[in-house]
């Protein structure tokens, strides 16, 4: 945490030198959402950070109301969701928010994610601070598909049912992990028991995770569009309010979409057959779990073996907590980088695909396009990733990020600082100072 | 409304070939009715919704339950809007198992805060008294049915001004219109029958259930008829009655709904105009991808 000990906070007041010099949480404030230097080329995929801990909170606010009125066994379970719906106050709201909020979370990952591989934010030196994004994305898949088998309908059963199985398909260890979470033989009241429990166990992980997420990007400082570090003061900007504002706007207008989902579309991104009760002796035609699992769905059907799927699936999300190890690229940005650019947009849209193939039944065609796309999917990572660092000419770069905002014709004398002194913003940023290493380029 | 992206739809499936799978196998899609209720601005029509629940009490209610509808719901604000007389007459006409202060199981007569009693003790007795599948409960069925819209047209259906979630209802409706003589060729075993929108097979346990004239609806002030007594018309109402009793409060969201986004639009508005004024002190920014600044070359 040194570099907050810079922080440039200085407490007024008698009482609040007194808080600081024995705990300088305020000091610690300051220096990351008030002082913190942000580069000043940030675009709007940068604000998802604060979309993400806005729908962080959402989910925890609505979960733990939701929770006062929720019966988590096999007989009561989707009666009390109903009862939810029909005569808590507001309950529609409530539920109709944590449901679509779980898609939205999703979504603003998904943008989050996107920005990170496309501005190659996963580099050296950020490598841990993308490493606790990958925990974190993998703690909120566990946590969607917990908190989607609680209302208890027939996908939530059957979707317990299914991941539940090919958990079993481990090696020596399967069954007894099927067991555990089972609490039984078969999926049933202990299960939904202890499925809520997790449920609302899980978030608090997330939360914990997040804290050291952004303290690791305070340590190490934003990626930005150029993918070059902040060399000056000009470079920079103070957090607040420049980030501050932009983080309010983009979140507000986002919430936009949330809202016409949770009012005029609330059912849509859900399944109709979740609003049957779960019933162990009717399978559903189509087990199809939520959109955001669908990629990874597609790549669990296109193997013909049980385990071999299990393996790739898991292996798909694994394989990401490899990338800054398997791009050579030193180059960040993808804008600089032309060959890879046109792989990455077809590796973009390769996911894209993989999620439509998820909702289909896996017969015929789809299976055998499934198995193209999940050879591709690996392959970005295992071929592209390293070779295209090797044999591509990436363009050069710019000398600055205020040369990417005012143009290469403006010097650094025509740019308006906004105040941070260079002192200030070089401490905070490791590294900061120093010559690019990717100019060698 | 839909004709464009529809249009555009079809357009996709011919050029991509990916057509729908047989219709045979999987039933015919519903045709798309028109609802009161669907849209932003929808609202519940009153006199259809009591119609609805005169067919389903008196035709469905046979072999339906609706257990999660209280009778109080039927004269709560955006519903059927019986008075809460009326619904008091309702609940006492139907008998509710009870236990009395010495533990006795008791029948006594429903009160408004009651919900529709079940028709049979289980699932299991209801599945043995109908043939070995008990028929659906009616209380969440309108939003428990869907049928595949397909790509693009799902896309759409997600949208302002083009979106669409009513398909549970219209399928609904379809079932009630669809049973007929099967075409030719097609074998309906017996003790089932063919219905086209039926998704399994096309052929449903479910006897016809309504028939022209089968309810008689109340006359306006002249003693004349205010809409037909035909099958379709049952259907229709019977289904909005349906939507409203699977999503009593859906008048309530739509109108906080459209509260909601207005603030968040104008919010934003407002926000934007902030930070233009803030970034205006250093020169303004650059958004997007900024290609332009990147063609050092």
């Amino acid at each position: 945490m040194s570099a907050h000990a810079t922080s440039t906070y200085v407490p007024k007041s008698r009482i609040a030198k007194w808080f600081e010099s024995r705990l300088p949480l305020v000091g610690l404030v300051h220096s990351s959402f008030i002082a913190y230097p942000v580069p000043r080329n940030l675009n709007y995929f940068w604000t998802f950070g604060a979309i993400l801990s806005a729908f962080l909170g959402i989910q925890i606010i609505t979960g733990v109301w939701l929770a006062m009125h929720y019966d988590p066994s096999a007989a009561n379970a989707f009666e009390s969701v109903e009862h939810i719906m029909r005569d808590v106050n507001y309950g529609w709201l409530l539920r109709y928010a944590h449901a679509n909020g779980a898609s939205m979370f999703f979504l603003a990952v998904y943008m989050h994610i996107f920005r990170n591989l496309y501005y190659g934010s996963y580099k050296a030196p950020r490598e841990v601070l993308y490493l606790l994004g990958v925990i974190i994305y993998l703690l909120m898949m566990a946590t969607a598909f917990l908190g989607y088998t609680l209302p208890w309908g027939q996908m939530s059963f059957w979707g317990a049912t299914v991941i539940t199985n090919i958990l079993a398909a481990i090696p020596i260890v399967g069954d007894s992990i099927q067991s555990l979470l089972w609490g039984g033989y078969s999926v049933g009241n202990p299960t939904i028991n202890r499925f809520f429990s997790l449920h609302y166990l899980l978030p608090w992980m997330i939360a914990g995770v997040v804290v050291l997420h952004v303290w690791a990007l305070h340590v190490t400082g934003q990626n930005n569009p150029a993918g070059i570090p902040i060399k000056s003061s000009k470079d920079a900007v103070p957090f607040t309010p420049y980030a501050t504002i932009k983080d309010v706007f983009a979140t507000v207008a986002f919430m936009i979409i949330f809202a016409w989902f949770i009012f005029y579309q609330p059912n849509y991104l859900g399944h109709a057959d979740n609003y049957v009760p779960a019933n162990a002796s009717v399978t559903p035609a189509h087990i199809v779990p939520e959109w955001y699992f669908l990629p990874f769905y597609a790549i669990l059907r296109a193997v013909p073996d049980k385990l071999g799927g299990v393996v790739l699936m898991f292996g798909a999300v694994a394989i990401l907590a490899f990338a800054p190890w398997l791009d050579t690229s030193r180059v960040r940005s993808t804008n600089y980088r032309p060959v890879y650019k046109v792989f990455f947009w077809l590796f973009v849209a390769n996911a894209i695909l993989l999620g439509w193939l998820g909702a289909k039944p896996p017969e015929g065609g789809y299976v055998i396009v499934g198995r193209i796309c999940t050879i591709y999917y690996f392959a970005h990572f295992l071929l592209v990733m390293p070779l295209c660092g090797l044999f591509e000419t990436p363009k050069p770069l710019p000398g600055s990020i205020l040369e990417t905002v005012t143009g290469p014709r403006h010097t650094a004398n025509e740019g308006l600082t906004a105040g941070v002194p260079v002192e200030n913003a070089n401490k905070n940023i490791p590294g900061g100072a120093k010559p690019d290493a990717v100019k060698s380029h | 409304m839909m004709r464009y992206p529809t249009l555009l739809a079809a357009a996709f499936v011919a050029v991509l070939g990916i057509g729908p799978v047989a219709a045979e196998e999987h039933g015919t899609n519903p045709p798309r009715q028109h609802w009161s209720f669907a849209g932003v601005f929808g609202k519940f029509d009153e006199a259809q919704l009591q119609r609805g629940f005169q067919v389903y009490k008196e035709v469905c209610s046979s072999c339906h339950s609706m257990k999660l509808v209280r009778f109080r719901n039927l004269s709560e604000e955006g519903g059927p809007g019986f008075s809460a007389a009326q619904v008091k007459a309702l609940a006492e006409s139907y008998q509710i198992k009870d236990e009395n202060d010495k533990g006795d199981v008791i029948e006594r007569p429903g009160r408004p805060a009651d919900a529709f009693p079940p028709l049979h003790p289980n699932e299991k007795a209801a599945a043995a008294a109908h043939g070995g599948k008990a028929p659906p409960d009616f209380s969440v069925l309108a939003k428990a049915r869907t049928y595949e819209r397909g790509f693009p047209a799902f896309v759409f259906d997600a949208l302002p001004f083009t979106g669409y979630s009513e398909q549970g209802v219209d399928y609904i409706h379809a079932l009630m219109i669809g049973y007929g003589d099967p075409p030719e060729g097609k074998e309906v075993p017996d003790g089932v029958y063919y219905n086209k929108y039926y998704p399994q097979g096309q052929v449903i346990a479910m006897p016809p259930p309504l028939s022209d004239g089968a309810v008689t609806y109340a006359k306006n002030d002249k003693g004349e008829p205010v809409v037909p007594e035909t099958v379709d018309q049952y259907a229709r109402d019977v289904a909005a009655f349906m939507a409203w009793a699977a999503e009593p409060h859906m008048m309530a969201r739509k109108a906080l709904g459209f509260q909601v986004i207005l603030f968040l639009i104008v919010l934003s508005g407002l926000l934007y105009y902030v930070k233009k004024q803030i970034w205006k002190r250093i020169g303004g920014e650059v958004h997007g991808l900024q290609p332009e600044l990147h063609k050092t070359s």
